[in-house]
């Protein structure tokens, strides 16, 4: 509730009051009439700013530019951040988690500008919108998503214009000289036609680096050459801390304001300056330098303690080589994609599919191993395949099977090996049974078969693995 | 230098074993080269003889790392990455051959140029990193074998198992051909495939003999 003038007008709502018909901006006479009981306490915009600020800062970590749009919004450019946390979908799913899990509702959209987020995320469905879609998404919604003051909302409603689609489809000259440059410059900032400048948030208290340009540059050899010269600066500041970079935010200052960032994890936290500029390197071409940038700070937004020596592993490695396998595991992540570079690590489960699980690259040995006398295939297909196969008596190995249209004979082979279904896993496990044979065909070649049940109970045959250790 | 331990093998590679800090091409013979399941072991069996990590770049979902362990190669050796097109696993294999405390690279292609193997055989050279390709054939016979700078190209294909066991399974077997080999002799042997230490072996009855014919092998196979 806040005094706008003589009256007591809603300042802000939650989510109950919304259901029982309250909206803001409404009298709080009207509303304690509508609601008996309400409970109402006086704004606090400026503990509300600072609330804002506070969520800013902490939505650094998914990207190293972050405006704030005041009262309650705040604008994240996930461009070239996006795929530390495993792309745009995973980044929307758990930001959105965590502010619920905070009590705060929000209505999140992702979409190629900030104008066309602002948009879906207050008047559309939210979400994210493909590239190329913002046309199409921003239609239907009436032109008040497009950020306009509430007169020439009204002036536009005169004229039969309440949509942004009719906006988009009248003629731009008239629309101009009637209502001024506003409705036209939002709606081009919304589609992209035109740029957009944000003030974006820096974080306090953390190691950083910045260098200003008197001319600004924009050749790549001379952005790479700045580049190592930031990261040689930041080294100490980290040495001094005892602190190693895990995640590293260059942003760029360009002359028009366009801030463009880049963003770079590391396995474990760097020191070495040398590692720290070439991941940034790799990542330079992205940047597009505009008429030119006169400006570079970089962050090191993510820290862990660092040892003054890197610690040694025990099985991976010698001490240096492991040091040598970060460097080399942060660039392939930042080449492939952080999810694609890992370590594989025994699980107890007596279905093959599963005895296999991912580990980080660079996680402590777990020295653990599978059963040593079980023999397993080199290869196992992702689904089984249906074989025909034929077998003398119950629980003897088939004579021959037929795998894609080719008949092997089997010329030797052992089993069964039965294994049970985990039916603590999934219900639909219940009962299955897996008997497997290793079989090898009369030309050497071995291949790991099972039947999904007892003969009697016409069991079929599957084809699961290929080769044998 | 790495000997095989098997005597016959090792008096073919030029200084009595398999050159570390160079490029190998291993070939899948046999009808599911595109498998190359017995590649996978062959490598996999080597590399479990070296020490520090290995950075094993994958072509599909189907390698099985519990088949690697069971040839000597502990998982917690070894890194993955999922390169799924010819096209990144070469860089990501280059990038891997750069970095001295690896023992190993290995690579699953369908096909590499010369240029890219004179890439890896430098990179290896360059550290002392050991590199190998395995060849996955995409569909039908492997095709004729490209030029490579690959320090030698071997073809691994299944060889059926001892006899003696009445229709049990004895340790695999391999026929393996080294077909090239810069500066020894090309040769094939029948050996058994790698035990748990990743070491192959001869077998009792083949000893210091070299391998049959294909004819006269499938001929004692239908016997």
């Amino acid at each position: 509730m806040r005094q706008d003038g003589p009256r007591r007008v809603l300042a802000g709502i939650d989510a109950a009051a919304r259901r029982a018909g309250l909206r803001p901006g409404m009298p709080a006479a009207r509303a304690m009439a509508m609601v008996p009981g309400l409970h109402l306490v006086p704004a606090e915009p400026e503990a509300d700013a600072a609330a804002l600020m506070r969520l800013g800062l902490w939505c650094l970590r998914y990207a190293p530019l972050v405006a704030l749009d005041p009262p309650d919004g705040l604008l994240i450019d996930i461009a070239g951040a996006a795929h530390l946390i495993g792309g745009e979908a995973a980044l929307i799913a758990d930001l959105f988690a965590r502010l619920e899990r905070t009590g705060l509702c929000a209505r999140l959209a992702l979409a190629d500008t900030p104008g066309g987020a602002w948009a879906l995320a207050r008047f559309g469905p939210g979400g994210i919108v493909p590239p190329g879609g913002l046309h199409a998404a921003l239609s239907p919604l009436p032109v008040a998503a497009l950020r306009l003051s509430p007169e020439v909302v009204a002036a536009l409603r005169e004229v039969g214009i309440e949509r942004v689609g009719g906006l988009t489809s009248a003629p731009r000259a008239p629309l101009r000289r009637r209502f001024g440059p506003e409705p036209l410059l939002r709606l081009d900032r919304a589609l992209g036609a035109e740029p957009e400048p944000l003030a974006f948030l820096t974080a306090p208290d953390v190691p950083q680096a910045a260098a200003r340009f008197a001319e600004p540059v924009s050749s790549p050899e001379v952005l790479e050459r700045i580049v190592a010269e930031l990261c040689a600066r930041l080294v100490p500041d980290l040495e001094r801390t005892g602190l190693g970079a895990r995640r590293l935010d260059l942003v760029f200052r360009r002359v028009d304001r366009l801030d463009q960032a880049i963003r770079v994890g590391t396995a474990r936290g760097s020191r070495d300056a040398a590692h720290l500029a070439r991941l940034l390197t790799e990542r330079l071409p992205r940047i597009d330098p505009g008429f030119g940038i006169e400006e570079m700070t970089l962050t090191a937004s993510r820290t862990e303690p660092l040892a003054e020596r890197q610690l040694s592993g025990a099985v991976l490695g010698q001490g240096p080589a492991i040091a040598d396998l970060a460097t080399l595991i942060d660039t392939l992540r930042l080449r492939l994609g952080p999810e694609r570079v890992y370590r594989l690590s025994p699980v107890e489960s007596d279905l093959p599919e599963r005895a296999v699980r991912r580990v980080a690259p660079l996680s402590a040995p777990s020295g653990a191993l599978w059963p040593a006398d079980l023999p397993r295939p080199a290869r196992l297909l992702d689904v089984p395949e249906p074989v025909t196969a034929m077998a003398e008596i119950p629980d003897a190995p088939p004579l021959f099977f037929v795998w894609r249209g080719a008949r092997h004979r089997i010329a030797r082979a052992d089993g069964p090996e039965r294994i049970l279904s985990e039916w603590w896993v999934a219900d639909d496990e219940a009962d299955r049974v897996r008997d497997y044979y290793r079989v090898e065909t009369e030309g050497g070649e071995r291949f790991w078969l099972f039947r999904d049940g007892p003969m009697e109970a016409e069991g079929r045959w599957w084809l699961h693995g290929l080769g044998e250790a | 230098m790495l000997p095989f331990g098997a005597p016959g093998l090792d008096q073919a590679l030029p200084g009595g074993g398999l050159a570390l800090g160079a490029l190998h091409q291993i070939h899948e013979g046999g009808p599911r080269g595109r498998y190359a399941a017995s590649a996978v072991l062959f490598a996999g069996g080597i590399l479990a003889r070296l020490d520090g990590p290995v950075l094993w770049c994958l072509h599909s979902r189907d390698l099985f790392a519990p088949a690697l362990a069971r040839v000597g190669l502990h998982p917690d050796r070894v890194v993955y990455c999922e390169t799924w097109r010819d096209a990144e696993v070469l860089p990501a294999m280059e990038e891997g051959l750069r970095h001295r405390g690896l023992a190993g690279v290995v690579g699953e292609l369908t096909r590499m140029g010369l240029t890219p193997s004179r890439r890896l055989q430098l990179a290896a050279e360059g550290s002392g990193v050991t590199a190998f390709v395995l060849h996955r054939v995409c569909g039908g016979e492997a095709a004729e074998p490209e030029p490579s700078a690959a320090r030698t190209r071997w073809r691994v294909s299944p060889a059926p198992s001892d006899m003696d066991t009445n229709r049990h399974l004895g340790r695999p077997r391999w026929r393996l051909d080294l077909q090239r080999c810069r500066g020894g002799a090309p040769g094939s042997w029948i050996v058994e495939a790698c035990d748990a230490q990743g070491r192959l072996a001869v077998p009792r009855l083949l000893a210091n003999r070299p391998a049959a014919p294909e004819r006269a092998l499938r001929r004692a196979a239908f016997r």
